[in-house]
Protein backbone atom coordinates (compact mmCIF):
# COMPACT_ATOMS: atom_id res chain seq x y z
CA UNK A 1 0.00 0.00 0.00
CA UNK A 2 1.60 3.62 -1.00
CA UNK A 3 -0.33 6.91 0.44
CA UNK A 4 0.26 10.01 -1.26
CA UNK A 5 -0.94 12.94 0.83
CA UNK A 6 -2.14 16.42 -1.40
CA UNK A 7 -1.52 19.22 0.48
CA UNK A 8 -3.40 21.22 -1.46
CA UNK A 9 -4.81 21.75 -5.45
CA UNK A 10 -1.74 24.51 -5.90
CA UNK A 11 1.23 25.38 -4.32
CA UNK A 12 0.08 28.91 -3.40
CA UNK A 13 -3.96 28.72 -3.40
CA UNK A 14 -4.06 27.94 0.28
CA UNK A 15 -4.62 24.60 2.69
CA UNK A 16 -6.23 24.28 6.01
CA UNK A 17 -3.47 23.19 8.10
CA UNK A 18 -4.72 21.65 10.48
CA UNK A 19 -6.17 19.04 7.27
CA UNK A 20 -2.62 18.89 6.66
CA UNK A 21 -1.50 17.94 10.20
CA UNK A 22 -3.82 15.85 10.15
CA UNK A 23 -2.57 14.17 6.89
CA UNK A 24 0.97 13.79 8.16
CA UNK A 25 0.05 12.05 11.15
CA UNK A 26 -1.10 9.25 8.77
CA UNK A 27 2.66 8.55 8.21
CA UNK A 28 2.13 9.56 4.15
CA UNK A 29 4.80 7.85 1.81
CA UNK A 30 5.81 10.42 -0.44
CA UNK A 31 4.02 14.87 0.08
CA UNK A 32 2.89 15.24 -3.93
CA UNK A 33 1.97 18.85 -5.03
CA UNK A 34 1.16 20.60 -8.12
CA UNK A 35 2.44 23.96 -8.97
CA UNK A 36 0.56 25.16 -11.26
CA UNK A 37 -1.43 24.32 -15.24
CA UNK A 38 -2.01 26.63 -18.15
CA UNK A 39 -5.23 27.47 -16.41
CA UNK A 40 -4.50 30.72 -15.56
CA UNK A 41 -3.51 31.58 -19.40
CA UNK A 42 -0.45 32.15 -21.94
CA UNK A 43 0.78 34.89 -19.90
CA UNK A 44 3.34 32.52 -17.14
CA UNK A 45 4.31 30.14 -19.71
CA UNK A 46 5.16 33.15 -22.49
CA UNK A 47 7.08 34.90 -19.86
CA UNK A 48 8.47 32.19 -17.12
CA UNK A 49 7.14 33.28 -14.20
CA UNK A 50 4.59 32.17 -11.50
CA UNK A 51 1.07 33.39 -11.22
CA UNK A 52 1.04 33.12 -7.22
CA UNK A 53 2.43 35.33 -5.17
CA UNK A 54 6.43 34.26 -4.00
CA UNK A 55 6.19 35.03 -0.62
CA UNK A 56 2.95 32.52 0.07
CA UNK A 57 4.57 30.53 -2.22
CA UNK A 58 7.07 30.42 0.07
CA UNK A 59 4.84 30.01 3.33
CA UNK A 60 3.13 27.21 2.17
CA UNK A 61 6.63 25.30 0.98
CA UNK A 62 8.63 26.18 4.23
CA UNK A 63 5.60 23.98 5.85
CA UNK A 64 6.02 20.83 3.33
CA UNK A 65 9.61 21.08 3.38
CA UNK A 66 9.58 21.37 7.36
CA UNK A 67 6.71 17.90 7.40
CA UNK A 68 9.47 16.69 4.61
CA UNK A 69 12.00 17.08 7.16
CA UNK A 70 10.17 15.65 10.08
CA UNK A 71 8.18 12.55 8.01
CA UNK A 72 11.82 11.75 5.88
CA UNK A 73 9.78 10.99 3.09
CA UNK A 74 9.91 12.66 -0.23
CA UNK A 75 8.51 16.00 -1.35
CA UNK A 76 7.70 16.68 -4.46
CA UNK A 77 5.95 19.36 -6.53
CA UNK A 78 5.33 19.41 -10.18
CA UNK A 79 5.06 22.33 -12.92
CA UNK A 80 6.77 24.21 -10.26
CA UNK A 81 6.04 27.82 -10.53
CA UNK A 82 2.42 27.73 -12.33
CA UNK A 83 4.07 27.30 -16.18
CA UNK A 84 6.93 24.78 -15.43
CA UNK A 85 9.30 26.38 -17.39
CA UNK A 86 12.90 26.14 -16.96
CA UNK A 87 12.72 29.74 -14.91
CA UNK A 88 10.22 28.70 -13.03
CA UNK A 89 12.30 25.34 -11.75
CA UNK A 90 14.95 27.67 -10.97
CA UNK A 91 12.80 30.22 -8.96
CA UNK A 92 11.33 27.34 -6.87
CA UNK A 93 14.80 25.94 -6.62
CA UNK A 94 15.61 30.04 -5.18
CA UNK A 95 13.06 29.82 -2.72
CA UNK A 96 13.54 26.02 -1.40
CA UNK A 97 17.48 27.26 -0.94
CA UNK A 98 16.06 30.66 0.93
CA UNK A 99 14.36 28.33 3.70
CA UNK A 100 16.52 25.21 3.88
CA UNK A 101 19.29 27.97 5.09
CA UNK A 102 16.71 29.90 7.45
CA UNK A 103 15.85 25.54 8.80
CA UNK A 104 19.96 25.35 9.03
CA UNK A 105 19.30 22.22 7.51
CA UNK A 106 20.28 20.45 3.94
CA UNK A 107 18.23 18.76 2.12
CA UNK A 108 19.02 16.87 -1.56
CA UNK A 109 16.90 18.58 -4.13
CA UNK A 110 16.21 16.56 -8.02
CA UNK A 111 15.45 19.21 -9.91
CA UNK A 112 13.34 17.69 -13.58
CA UNK A 113 13.16 20.33 -16.49
CA UNK A 114 10.74 20.04 -18.60
CA UNK A 115 11.71 22.81 -21.09
CA UNK A 116 12.70 22.13 -24.67
CA UNK A 117 14.68 24.05 -27.54
CA UNK A 118 12.49 24.69 -30.36
CA UNK A 119 15.82 25.15 -32.45
CA UNK A 120 16.23 21.10 -31.71
CA UNK A 121 12.54 20.03 -33.11
CA UNK A 122 11.31 19.59 -36.40
CA UNK A 123 7.84 20.61 -36.64
CA UNK A 124 6.59 17.80 -38.72
CA UNK A 125 7.73 15.47 -36.70
CA UNK A 126 5.02 16.13 -34.42
CA UNK A 127 1.75 14.84 -34.09
CA UNK A 128 -1.16 17.46 -34.05
CA UNK A 129 -4.26 17.19 -31.38
CA UNK A 130 -7.92 17.90 -32.28
CA UNK A 131 -8.42 20.69 -32.86
CA UNK A 132 -5.44 21.12 -34.67
CA UNK A 133 -3.41 24.16 -34.96
CA UNK A 134 -1.01 25.28 -37.90
CA UNK A 135 2.55 24.82 -37.03
CA UNK A 136 5.63 25.84 -39.20
CA UNK A 137 9.40 25.69 -38.36
CA UNK A 138 8.75 29.50 -37.84
CA UNK A 139 5.97 29.29 -35.77
CA UNK A 140 8.19 26.78 -33.10
CA UNK A 141 11.11 29.65 -33.37
CA UNK A 142 8.96 32.56 -32.15
CA UNK A 143 7.94 30.13 -28.91
CA UNK A 144 9.61 31.83 -25.83
CA UNK A 145 8.90 28.43 -24.32
CA UNK A 146 7.94 25.14 -24.87
CA UNK A 147 7.67 22.63 -22.22
CA UNK A 148 7.12 19.06 -22.96
CA UNK A 149 4.79 17.42 -20.20
CA UNK A 150 6.49 14.92 -17.86
CA UNK A 151 4.78 11.56 -16.94
CA UNK A 152 5.37 9.23 -14.45
CA UNK A 153 8.92 7.85 -15.93
CA UNK A 154 10.34 11.08 -15.44
CA UNK A 155 8.85 11.68 -12.20
CA UNK A 156 10.06 7.85 -10.84
CA UNK A 157 13.66 9.13 -12.35
CA UNK A 158 13.72 12.01 -10.03
CA UNK A 159 12.76 10.50 -6.58
CA UNK A 160 15.13 7.44 -7.65
CA UNK A 161 17.42 10.01 -7.22
CA UNK A 162 16.97 9.40 -3.49
CA UNK A 163 16.29 12.89 -3.26
CA UNK A 164 14.41 14.47 0.02
CA UNK A 165 12.68 16.97 -2.40
CA UNK A 166 12.00 16.74 -6.41
CA UNK A 167 11.22 20.09 -8.03
CA UNK A 168 9.81 19.00 -11.45
CA UNK A 169 9.10 21.33 -14.31
CA UNK A 170 5.52 21.11 -16.53
CA UNK A 171 4.48 17.56 -15.44
CA UNK A 172 0.89 16.54 -16.23
CA UNK A 173 -1.14 16.91 -12.68
CA UNK A 174 -1.63 12.93 -12.69
CA UNK A 175 1.74 12.36 -12.63
CA UNK A 176 3.49 14.08 -9.51
CA UNK A 177 0.64 11.56 -7.85
CA UNK A 178 1.11 8.46 -9.60
CA UNK A 179 4.32 8.22 -9.89
CA UNK A 180 5.60 6.29 -6.69
CA UNK A 181 2.71 4.07 -6.19
CA UNK A 182 3.57 2.88 -9.77
CA UNK A 183 7.05 2.67 -8.62
CA UNK A 184 5.91 0.30 -5.96
CA UNK A 185 3.70 -2.19 -8.11
CA UNK A 186 0.22 -0.64 -7.58
CA UNK A 187 -2.36 -1.31 -9.86
CA UNK A 188 -1.69 1.04 -12.69
CA UNK A 189 -5.71 2.41 -13.42
CA UNK A 190 -5.69 3.10 -9.87
CA UNK A 191 -2.56 5.14 -9.68
CA UNK A 192 -3.76 7.06 -12.66
CA UNK A 193 -7.78 7.63 -11.49
CA UNK A 194 -6.48 7.82 -8.00
CA UNK A 195 -4.01 10.69 -9.01
CA UNK A 196 -6.58 12.55 -11.56
CA UNK A 197 -9.15 12.30 -8.56
CA UNK A 198 -6.23 13.54 -5.70
CA UNK A 199 -4.74 16.22 -8.56
CA UNK A 200 -7.15 19.31 -7.37
CA UNK A 201 -6.35 18.28 -3.64
CA UNK A 202 -9.98 18.34 -1.54
CA UNK A 203 -11.62 19.63 -4.79
CA UNK A 204 -13.09 16.08 -4.67
CA UNK A 205 -14.79 16.17 -1.17
CA UNK A 206 -17.63 18.02 0.24
CA UNK A 207 -14.72 20.93 1.82
CA UNK A 208 -12.71 21.99 -1.23
CA UNK A 209 -10.97 25.26 0.19
CA UNK A 210 -9.26 22.52 3.25
CA UNK A 211 -7.35 21.59 0.63
CA UNK A 212 -5.54 18.41 2.21
CA UNK A 213 -6.48 14.74 0.94
CA UNK A 214 -4.82 11.16 1.61
CA UNK A 215 -5.21 8.98 -1.07
CA UNK A 216 -4.12 5.01 -0.31
CA UNK A 217 -3.24 2.86 -3.24
CA UNK A 218 -2.93 -0.90 -3.41
CA UNK A 219 -2.98 -4.03 -6.23
CA UNK A 220 -6.69 -3.31 -6.63
CA UNK A 221 -7.81 0.39 -6.25
CA UNK A 222 -7.78 3.08 -4.19
CA UNK A 223 -9.04 5.40 -1.29
CA UNK A 224 -10.21 8.77 -0.98
CA UNK A 225 -9.61 10.42 2.20
CA UNK A 226 -10.00 14.04 2.99
CA UNK A 227 -8.09 15.20 6.04
CA UNK A 228 -10.12 18.12 7.22
CA UNK A 229 -12.33 17.82 9.97
CA UNK A 230 -16.38 17.27 8.59
CA UNK A 231 -15.47 17.08 5.40
CA UNK A 232 -16.36 14.13 3.62
CA UNK A 233 -15.13 12.15 -0.25
CA UNK A 234 -18.93 10.37 -1.33
CA UNK A 235 -19.09 8.40 -4.72
CA UNK A 236 -20.95 11.54 -5.89
CA UNK A 237 -17.92 14.04 -5.20
CA UNK A 238 -15.28 11.94 -6.17
CA UNK A 239 -17.01 10.47 -9.96
CA UNK A 240 -17.77 14.04 -10.28
CA UNK A 241 -13.89 15.03 -10.17
CA UNK A 242 -13.33 12.83 -13.34
CA UNK A 243 -15.45 14.48 -15.23
CA UNK A 244 -13.26 18.10 -14.25
CA UNK A 245 -11.25 19.98 -16.86
CA UNK A 246 -11.75 17.24 -18.49
CA UNK A 247 -12.66 17.14 -21.92
CA UNK A 248 -13.91 13.13 -22.03
CA UNK A 249 -15.34 11.74 -18.98
CA UNK A 250 -13.92 8.32 -19.67
CA UNK A 251 -10.06 8.53 -20.74
CA UNK A 252 -7.50 10.51 -19.86
CA UNK A 253 -4.18 10.54 -22.10
CA UNK A 254 -0.78 10.19 -20.06
CA UNK A 255 2.46 9.62 -21.52
CA UNK A 256 2.49 6.32 -22.59
CA UNK A 257 -1.20 5.34 -22.40
CA UNK A 258 -4.56 6.00 -21.18
CA UNK A 259 -6.20 6.14 -18.44
CA UNK A 260 -9.66 4.60 -18.81
CA UNK A 261 -12.46 4.63 -16.32
CA UNK A 262 -15.88 3.65 -18.18
CA UNK A 263 -15.77 0.14 -15.67
CA UNK A 264 -15.08 1.84 -12.28
CA UNK A 265 -16.87 1.48 -9.20
CA UNK A 266 -17.59 4.02 -6.95
CA UNK A 267 -18.11 2.56 -3.41
CA UNK A 268 -18.67 4.43 0.04
CA UNK A 269 -16.42 2.97 2.72
CA UNK A 270 -17.97 4.66 5.49
CA UNK A 271 -19.24 8.89 5.51
CA UNK A 272 -16.43 10.43 4.46
CA UNK A 273 -13.73 7.38 2.66
CA UNK A 274 -14.58 6.62 -1.32
CA UNK A 275 -12.97 3.34 -2.58
CA UNK A 276 -12.81 3.02 -6.16
CA UNK A 277 -11.92 0.04 -8.19
CA UNK A 278 -12.12 -0.72 -11.61
CA UNK A 279 -10.46 1.63 -13.70
CA UNK A 280 -8.17 0.48 -16.80
CA UNK A 281 -4.66 1.54 -17.64
CA UNK A 282 -4.42 0.88 -21.38
CA UNK A 283 -0.17 1.61 -22.55
CA UNK A 284 0.25 2.56 -25.99
CA UNK A 285 2.88 1.51 -28.30
CA UNK A 286 4.53 4.78 -28.86
CA UNK A 287 5.86 6.50 -26.11
CA UNK A 288 4.74 10.46 -26.66
CA UNK A 289 4.64 13.41 -24.65
CA UNK A 290 2.13 16.44 -24.76
CA UNK A 291 3.86 19.64 -25.72
CA UNK A 292 3.09 23.23 -24.89
CA UNK A 293 3.90 26.43 -26.38
CA UNK A 294 3.25 29.67 -25.99
CA UNK A 295 4.48 32.62 -28.02
CA UNK A 296 4.84 36.75 -27.87
CA UNK A 297 1.32 38.03 -29.44
CA UNK A 298 2.16 41.88 -29.32
CA UNK A 299 1.24 44.77 -27.40
CA UNK A 300 -1.33 45.38 -25.57
CA UNK A 301 -2.87 49.04 -23.37
CA UNK A 302 -6.07 48.85 -22.35
CA UNK A 303 -8.15 52.12 -21.29
CA UNK A 304 -11.49 52.30 -19.76
CA UNK A 305 -14.40 54.24 -20.11
CA UNK A 306 -17.70 54.46 -17.48
CA UNK A 307 -21.19 55.65 -19.77
CA UNK A 308 -23.57 56.58 -17.06
CA UNK A 309 -25.75 59.10 -19.26
CA UNK A 310 -28.70 56.98 -20.04
CA UNK A 311 -29.09 58.16 -23.91
CA UNK A 312 -25.66 56.74 -24.36
CA UNK A 313 -25.97 53.86 -21.93
CA UNK A 314 -29.49 52.88 -24.12
CA UNK A 315 -27.72 53.53 -27.69
CA UNK A 316 -24.29 52.05 -26.16
CA UNK A 317 -23.28 49.62 -29.83
CA UNK A 318 -24.30 52.85 -31.74
CA UNK A 319 -22.14 54.75 -30.03
CA UNK A 320 -19.27 52.53 -30.65
CA UNK A 321 -20.61 51.65 -34.42
CA UNK A 322 -19.89 55.51 -34.69
CA UNK A 323 -16.30 55.86 -33.24
CA UNK A 324 -15.35 52.49 -35.36
CA UNK A 325 -16.72 54.12 -38.56
CA UNK A 326 -15.51 57.70 -37.56
CA UNK A 327 -12.65 58.06 -35.49
CA UNK A 328 -10.62 54.77 -36.03
CA UNK A 329 -9.87 55.75 -39.81
CA UNK A 330 -8.68 58.95 -38.15
CA UNK A 331 -6.08 57.72 -35.93
CA UNK A 332 -4.82 55.26 -38.46
CA UNK A 333 -4.26 57.93 -40.98
CA UNK A 334 -2.28 59.04 -37.81
CA UNK A 335 -0.22 56.20 -37.00
CA UNK A 336 2.35 53.64 -38.76
CA UNK A 337 2.29 49.82 -37.96
CA UNK A 338 -0.06 47.34 -37.28
CA UNK A 339 -2.44 47.47 -34.59
CA UNK A 340 -6.32 46.25 -33.70
CA UNK A 341 -8.91 47.80 -31.00
CA UNK A 342 -11.15 45.63 -29.79
CA UNK A 343 -14.16 46.87 -27.40
CA UNK A 344 -15.60 45.29 -24.76
CA UNK A 345 -18.90 46.57 -23.19
CA UNK A 346 -19.24 45.65 -19.66
CA UNK A 347 -22.47 45.57 -18.26
CA UNK A 348 -23.75 44.31 -21.88
CA UNK A 349 -22.08 41.47 -23.38
CA UNK A 350 -18.58 41.87 -22.33
CA UNK A 351 -18.09 38.02 -20.97
CA UNK A 352 -20.01 35.97 -23.93
CA UNK A 353 -19.67 38.54 -26.78
CA UNK A 354 -22.19 37.70 -29.88
CA UNK A 355 -23.39 34.48 -27.28
CA UNK A 356 -25.05 37.04 -25.12
CA UNK A 357 -28.76 36.42 -25.48
CA UNK A 358 -29.76 38.76 -22.37
CA UNK A 359 -30.21 42.87 -23.44
CA UNK A 360 -28.85 44.78 -21.03
CA UNK A 361 -30.26 46.19 -17.74
CA UNK A 362 -27.79 48.37 -16.43
CA UNK A 363 -27.93 52.08 -15.79
CA UNK A 364 -24.07 52.05 -16.74
CA UNK A 365 -22.07 50.73 -19.16
CA UNK A 366 -18.31 50.77 -18.90
CA UNK A 367 -16.42 50.53 -22.19
CA UNK A 368 -13.02 48.66 -21.86
CA UNK A 369 -10.77 49.07 -25.01
CA UNK A 370 -8.03 46.76 -25.88
CA UNK A 371 -5.56 48.16 -28.15
CA UNK A 372 -3.26 45.73 -29.36
CA UNK A 373 -0.16 47.04 -31.14
CA UNK A 374 3.27 45.78 -32.79
CA UNK A 375 5.14 47.72 -30.41
CA UNK A 376 4.11 49.39 -27.17
CA UNK A 377 4.83 52.70 -28.02
CA UNK A 378 2.22 52.21 -30.80
CA UNK A 379 -0.37 50.49 -28.56
CA UNK A 380 -0.30 53.38 -26.55
CA UNK A 381 0.12 56.39 -29.35
CA UNK A 382 -3.17 54.54 -30.42
CA UNK A 383 -4.48 54.38 -26.90
CA UNK A 384 -4.01 58.39 -26.57
CA UNK A 385 -5.47 59.04 -29.96
CA UNK A 386 -8.34 57.22 -28.83
CA UNK A 387 -9.08 59.14 -26.02
CA UNK A 388 -10.66 62.18 -26.69
CA UNK A 389 -13.12 60.28 -28.41
CA UNK A 390 -14.09 57.89 -25.65
CA UNK A 391 -13.94 61.60 -23.78
CA UNK A 392 -16.21 63.34 -25.86
CA UNK A 393 -17.46 61.50 -29.04
CA UNK A 394 -21.14 62.52 -29.69
CA UNK A 395 -23.22 60.53 -30.85
CA UNK A 396 -24.95 62.23 -33.48
CA UNK A 397 -23.95 65.92 -34.84
CA UNK A 398 -26.92 67.26 -33.23
CA UNK A 399 -26.25 66.46 -29.93
CA UNK A 400 -24.46 68.82 -27.12
CA UNK A 401 -20.49 67.57 -26.68
CA UNK A 402 -20.61 64.94 -23.95
CA UNK A 403 -18.57 64.13 -21.41
CA UNK A 404 -17.77 60.97 -20.14
CA UNK A 405 -16.29 59.52 -16.43
CA UNK A 406 -12.65 57.89 -16.11
CA UNK A 407 -11.70 56.47 -13.29
CA UNK A 408 -7.93 56.99 -13.18
CA UNK A 409 -5.34 59.21 -14.75
CA UNK A 410 -3.69 58.89 -16.91
CA UNK A 411 -6.72 56.66 -18.33
CA UNK A 412 -4.26 54.38 -20.77
CA UNK A 413 -2.85 51.66 -19.00
CA UNK A 414 -0.26 49.66 -21.12
CA UNK A 415 -0.07 45.79 -20.59
CA UNK A 416 3.29 44.77 -21.99
CA UNK A 417 3.90 41.85 -23.73
CA UNK A 418 1.37 39.72 -24.40
CA UNK A 419 1.33 35.99 -25.21
CA UNK A 420 -0.63 33.46 -26.59
CA UNK A 421 -0.83 29.34 -26.68
CA UNK A 422 0.42 27.71 -29.78
CA UNK A 423 1.17 24.04 -29.58
CA UNK A 424 -1.28 21.62 -29.06
CA UNK A 425 0.75 18.80 -30.11
CA UNK A 426 3.11 15.37 -28.82
CA UNK A 427 6.11 14.27 -29.36
CA UNK A 428 7.40 10.60 -29.43
CA UNK A 429 10.32 9.80 -27.61
CA UNK A 430 12.89 6.82 -27.72
CA UNK A 431 12.83 6.85 -23.90
CA UNK A 432 11.03 8.67 -21.55
CA UNK A 433 14.40 10.61 -20.18
CA UNK A 434 15.08 11.56 -23.87
CA UNK A 435 13.26 15.61 -24.17
CA UNK A 436 13.96 16.07 -20.26
CA UNK A 437 17.14 17.25 -17.62
CA UNK A 438 17.42 16.28 -14.28
CA UNK A 439 20.22 17.91 -12.19
CA UNK A 440 20.88 17.12 -8.28
CA UNK A 441 21.81 18.87 -5.68
CA UNK A 442 22.28 19.80 -2.14
CA UNK A 443 20.86 23.01 -0.76
CA UNK A 444 21.03 24.54 2.42
CA UNK A 445 23.62 26.02 4.98
CA UNK B 1 -42.26 27.78 -14.40
CA UNK B 2 -39.62 25.59 -15.34
CA UNK B 3 -40.40 22.27 -15.44
CA UNK B 4 -36.66 21.41 -15.67
CA UNK B 5 -34.74 23.30 -12.98
CA UNK B 6 -35.93 21.42 -10.29
CA UNK B 7 -33.76 18.33 -11.57
CA UNK B 8 -30.20 20.83 -11.98
CA UNK B 9 -28.10 20.04 -9.03
CA UNK B 10 -25.65 22.43 -10.90
CA UNK B 11 -23.93 23.52 -14.14
CA UNK B 12 -20.69 23.94 -14.61
CA UNK B 13 -18.32 25.18 -17.39
CA UNK B 14 -14.39 25.28 -17.62
CA UNK B 15 -11.30 24.86 -19.75
CA UNK B 16 -10.27 21.25 -20.59
CA UNK B 17 -6.63 22.81 -21.32
CA UNK B 18 -6.50 25.88 -23.88
CA UNK B 19 -7.90 24.52 -26.61
CA UNK B 20 -11.22 23.22 -25.11
CA UNK B 21 -14.07 23.99 -23.39
CA UNK B 22 -16.28 21.54 -21.04
CA UNK B 23 -19.92 21.81 -19.53
CA UNK B 24 -21.12 19.64 -16.50
CA UNK B 25 -24.92 19.75 -16.13
CA UNK B 26 -25.13 17.71 -12.65
CA UNK B 27 -28.75 16.01 -12.61
CA UNK B 28 -30.39 15.67 -8.96
CA UNK B 29 -32.37 12.12 -10.22
CA UNK B 30 -32.02 9.59 -12.51
CA UNK B 31 -35.13 10.90 -13.22
CA UNK B 32 -34.63 14.38 -13.75
CA UNK B 33 -31.66 12.98 -15.66
CA UNK B 34 -33.95 11.76 -18.08
CA UNK B 35 -35.92 14.32 -18.55
CA UNK B 36 -33.10 16.99 -18.85
CA UNK B 37 -31.64 14.70 -21.74
CA UNK B 38 -34.65 13.98 -23.51
CA UNK B 39 -35.10 18.31 -23.51
CA UNK B 40 -31.73 19.11 -24.55
CA UNK B 41 -31.12 18.71 -28.04
CA UNK B 42 -27.57 18.39 -29.14
CA UNK B 43 -28.52 21.11 -31.88
CA UNK B 44 -29.97 23.49 -29.54
CA UNK B 45 -26.76 23.15 -27.63
CA UNK B 46 -24.63 24.06 -30.64
CA UNK B 47 -26.97 27.13 -31.11
CA UNK B 48 -26.57 28.41 -27.73
CA UNK B 49 -22.55 27.51 -28.41
CA UNK B 50 -22.48 29.56 -31.64
CA UNK B 51 -20.34 26.12 -32.52
CA UNK B 52 -21.71 23.61 -35.33
CA UNK B 53 -22.97 20.50 -33.79
CA UNK B 54 -20.49 18.51 -35.25
CA UNK B 55 -17.74 20.07 -32.87
CA UNK B 56 -20.19 19.34 -29.87
CA UNK B 57 -18.95 16.12 -28.48
CA UNK B 58 -21.06 14.99 -25.81
CA UNK B 59 -21.37 12.39 -23.18
CA UNK B 60 -24.74 11.62 -21.59
CA UNK B 61 -23.30 9.51 -18.11
CA UNK B 62 -26.61 7.65 -17.00
CA UNK B 63 -24.28 6.31 -13.61
CA UNK B 64 -24.08 10.18 -12.62
CA UNK B 65 -26.93 11.62 -13.57
CA UNK B 66 -24.53 14.34 -15.62
CA UNK B 67 -24.96 15.37 -19.45
CA UNK B 68 -21.24 16.25 -20.49
CA UNK B 69 -20.64 18.81 -23.07
CA UNK B 70 -17.23 19.24 -24.73
CA UNK B 71 -16.58 21.59 -27.73
CA UNK B 72 -13.51 22.78 -29.10
CA UNK B 73 -12.82 26.56 -27.56
CA UNK B 74 -14.62 28.93 -29.56
CA UNK B 75 -11.63 31.58 -29.13
CA UNK B 76 -8.35 29.78 -27.54
CA UNK B 77 -7.49 30.61 -24.44
CA UNK B 78 -5.74 33.75 -23.71
CA UNK B 79 -6.00 34.92 -27.13
CA UNK B 80 -7.06 38.35 -27.85
CA UNK B 81 -10.80 37.06 -28.74
CA UNK B 82 -10.80 35.65 -25.51
CA UNK B 83 -13.27 37.15 -23.15
CA UNK B 84 -13.14 34.60 -20.06
CA UNK B 85 -10.11 32.99 -18.93
CA UNK B 86 -11.42 29.96 -17.19
CA UNK B 87 -14.32 29.27 -19.80
CA UNK B 88 -16.27 29.20 -16.52
CA UNK B 89 -19.06 31.76 -17.85
CA UNK B 90 -20.30 29.59 -20.69
CA UNK B 91 -22.52 27.39 -17.98
CA UNK B 92 -24.94 30.37 -17.74
CA UNK B 93 -26.03 29.43 -21.41
CA UNK B 94 -27.35 26.14 -20.60
CA UNK B 95 -28.40 26.85 -17.26
CA UNK B 96 -30.58 30.08 -18.38
CA UNK B 97 -31.54 27.71 -21.39
CA UNK B 98 -32.10 24.78 -18.44
CA UNK B 99 -34.27 27.52 -17.17
CA UNK B 100 -37.39 28.57 -19.20
CA UNK B 101 -37.71 24.76 -20.84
Amino acid sequence: MVKVLIPSGALGIGFDPDAFAAGCARQPDIIAIDGGSTDSGPHYLGTGTSKYSRSTVKAEWQLLMKAQAELQVPLLIGTAGTCGADAAVDWMLEITREIATEMGRVFRIAALYSGQDPTAIAANSLTPLAPKIPLTQDDLLSMTNVVALAGAEQIQAALASGADIVIAGRATDTAVIAALPLAKGCHPGACWHGAKIGECGALATTNPTSGSILIEFNQHGFVVEPMAKGAKATPRTVSAHMLYENADPHMLYEPGGYLDVSEAKYEALDDHRVRVTGSHWRPSDNYTVKLEGARHAGFQTVSMVQIRDAHYVANIEQWIESISSTCLPMIEQQTKGAYRVDFRLVGANATLGPLENKKPQSHEIAVLCLITAETQDLANEVAKLLNPYLLHHPLTKDEPLPTFAFPYSPPETPRGAIYEFALNHVMTLNEPMEAFRLEILDVGP
Amino acid sequence: MSTLLPHIEKVRSKNAGPFWLTIDIFCTTTNGFHLVKKALATVDIAGLLGTPTEHVKRFDLENLNVIKISIPRPAIQGTIEDRDMHGAATAVLIEEWLAIQ
